[in-house]
């Protein structure tokens, strides 16, 4: 709650102050004339100076609450108590009563430490000593040590002097202690506001282990033998998919017979999300190389069939009559007039189809594979390696970026004419 | 025998609710070599429909139709067509699209690159040769539907209504560029069109169609087409006789619209 309302706070504040500023620095050029721009599409462009305070506070919320060491002390959210506490107890035998010091030492969890040597103090209940793993509890048998115990009666009455019955709770300071059913105080140190490691990695520590995996791999294959197995899926199965799915959208859209027998299986196969495929996939061609082939040929089969297949029907009519009237075979006009006329749609589909396939990619891997970047993260979250889980998602989220950014690419350079018939 | 002979054409189309639409009925039209025949008519009076059957994109249910001898019965390359708009293939430069004819024939590349050479200097085009179609402004692209029809050298030439898309002042240019193109190539024309100043200006024969069923309700034998290749058009259209004529279909026509929407109210 409180991260969501540090985000809104800043999204709005640096709402106000840059367009302050941006009103300073106004210039003026066509669409900042326009008088109408609710409601105007083409007057709505990205701010980026938005883009860039959105990222910069996606990170900057990251390492408050993760105790960065890329931020200033200064910004972090209160972190969990670290160091040395002390606290009293009062216990009671009979009509005997006594008060002993117990000092907690609460240390980070990857540095395992001792509990402390303390002098025993006067009177019958002696003091106690423990060491407590930061974000952790521990329960303490006060009276252990103590000449009257338990089994002589004697109980916690008291933490620095308040009265307490079990289940009760005191706090005191660095911690709060809570009595359980049978007596025994249970110390929680402050846990803070930040995160805990293994729920969530600081950013440095992830841009690290970014740099262990790609140098030392993980389970046996480098970083780039993960992500290049689940690339080289992606693109097989792609290929084949469009190699099958392109002459056959071709066909539906020629072809009455074509259309009539295939229409009934390109259409019930299309609403079936190819994840809804995988176990069927993994009873039939197992988990290894040709199930996923199968699979991804699957997902993008029917998307690249259906593009062609509104390629074919997008050519207007009069291109195909203008054609036949300037003495093109059939043959001819499905060279120079259906195919590049189609292009455009195919290379929609192929985004599509490409973006379908890396997460159908990714999907099949958690479910069951050897190397892969959804296996990487699968396995990783679990041993409780968030570092890694959030490493891999970054990775799979770039690649599937850049994925479409080539396809982008590709249809400006191959398809000029995209949208001008 | 050269020329282009309508035999009592009909064409019917049935509808799915067991009706049916007498889209023409019993045309008949014979066009000598060279002609330019410009047709008019209320919408729904089958022109579009006469001028595919020409095309060879439709079949007639009844007549036939016969082309310097021989029997018409799909589209081919001795029959060009200019269409509205939209027809030019926009994956293509402006050269490849006038030079698709040749090519489908395989024609050689310097015979090709000659043709087409000539025909956008004619449709003075020459400097927009390596652009793409869709970086011209409409006249230039009917400019270069026009050199992409002439430049497979057809006996008929078809236009449906090649200029309806085209600003006032853009389409009089063009007028001029069909009467001078006329002329100079001999080609036997059949132009379509809405407007009736037009098919004066250009139909040297003028064929007013009506509707339901489609067919031919008079027929004009005019001036003004020969006037037009060498004065101006507006000279022209000052001509009484042009005014009078004008005044005279714009009523048939006029009439016909009426006699339309009579029959639909009575029906209703």
């Amino acid at each position: 709650m409180i991260p969501f309302l540090i985000y809104v706070a800043i999204f709005v504040v640096a709402f106000f102050v840059v367009t302050k500023i941006a009103q300073r620095s106004a210039i003026s050029d066509y669409g900042s004339l326009k008088t109408v721009t609710f409601g105007d599409e083409s007057a709505v462009t990205p701010n980026r100076a938005a883009s860039v305070i959105s990222i910069l506070t996606i990170f900057l919320l990251w390492g408050m609450f993760t105790g960065s060491a890329l931020l200033p002390k200064f910004l972090h959210a209160p972190g969990p108590f670290e160091g040395t506490g002390t606290f009293e107890y009062t216990a009671q035998a009979g009509n005997e009563r006594d008060t002993a010091t117990v000092t907690v030492v609460v240390h980070p969890i990857d540095t395992p430490t001792d509990a402390p040597e303390v002098a025993p103090g006067d009177g019958w209940a002696k003091d106690d000593s423990v060491a407590i793993g930061m974000w952790r509890s521990g329960l303490l048998r006060v009276d252990r040590n103590d000449e009257l115990g338990r089994g002589d009666g004697a109980e916690v009455v008291e933490i620095n002097g308040s009265k307490v019955q079990p289940g009760d709770t005191v706090d005191v300071g660095f911690a709060t202690v809570t009595i359980s059913d049978k007596g025994t105080p249970n110390i929680q140190p402050n846990k803070g506001w930040q995160m805990e490691p293994i729920w969530l990695p600081a950013p440095e520590a992830v841009v690290k282990r970014i740099g262990e995996i790609a140098s030392e791999g993980f389970r046996g294959s480098t970083l780039w033998e993960h992500l290049g197995y689940s690339l080289f899926r992606v693109v097989v199965g792609f290929f084949f998919g469009a190699l099958v799915g392109i002459p056959l959208g071709y066909a539906m859209g020629l072809s009455n017979w074509f259309r009539g027998w295939f229409d009934p299986i390109v259409e019930f196969m299309r609403p079936v999300p190819p994840l809804a495929l995988i176990p069927l996939v993994i009873i039939w061609a197992g988990i290894g190389e040709t199930g996923k082939i199968i699979l991804l040929f699957l997902a993008a089969l029917w998307i690249m069939a259906i593009a062609a297949r509104s390629g074919v029907s997008g050519v207007k009519i009069s291109k195909v009559h203008a054609a036949y009237s300037l003495g093109a075979s059939k043959a001819q006009i499905m060279r120079h007039v259906i195919v590049p006329n189609s292009l455009p749609e195919i290379f929609t589909g192929a985004r599509v189809a490409m973006g379908v396939c890396w997460g159908t990619v990714v999907a099949a891997e958690l479910v069951a594979a050897e190397q892969g970047a959804g296996m990487m993260i699968m396995v990783a979250s679990k041993f409780q390696n968030t570092d890694i889980v959030i490493m891999g998602i970054i990775l799979i989220g770039i690649i599937g970026f850049g994925i479409d950014m080539l396809m982008r690419w590709a249809e400006r350079l191959l398809v000029p004419w995209k949208g001008k018939g | 025998m050269s020329g282009l002979s309508i035999q009592s054409i009909s064409m019917r189309f049935d509808l799915p609710n067991g009706g049916h639409v007498q889209a023409l009925q019993d045309v008949s039209l014979d066009l000598k070599a060279g002609e330019l025949l410009s047709v008019l008519g209320p919408s729904g009076c089958g022109k579009t429909t006469l001028l595919n059957i020409v095309a060879g994109f439709l079949a007639p249910t009844d007549g036939k139709m016969i082309l310097n001898g021989h029997e018409i019965s799909g589209p081919d390359a001795e029959r060009g067509m200019v269409f509205q708009q939209g027809a030019l293939f926009e994956w293509m430069s402006v050269r490849e699209n006038v030079g698709f004819g040749p090519s489908m024939k395989g024609m050689p590349k310097t015979d090709k690159a000659e043709i087409v050479d000539h025909l956008l200097d004619v449709v003075g085009l020459q400097d927009f040769k390596e652009k793409a179609v869709y970086e011209l402004s409409g006249g230039m692209q009917q400019r270069v539907a026009l050199a992409r029809c002439l430049a497979n050298d057809p006996d008929v030439i078809l236009m449906d209504e090649p200029l309806g898309a085209l600003d006032a002042l853009t389409r009089e240019k063009m007028q001029s560029l069909v009467l001078k193109l006329w002329k100079e190539t001999g080609k036997t024309i059949i132009l379509i069109t809405h407007s009736v100043e037009e098919a004066l200006l250009l139909g040297e024969r003028l064929l007013v169609m009506a509707p339901r069923p489609g067919r031919i309700h008079k027929e004009y034998r005019l001036p003004f087409a020969e006037m037009g290749v060498d004065a101006d058009l507006r000279e022209v259209k000052k001509h009484p006789e042009f005014s009078e004529r004008r005044e005279e279909i714009l009523g048939m026509i006029w009439d016909m619209e009426e006699e339309i929407m009579g029959r639909t109210e009575a029906a209703t």
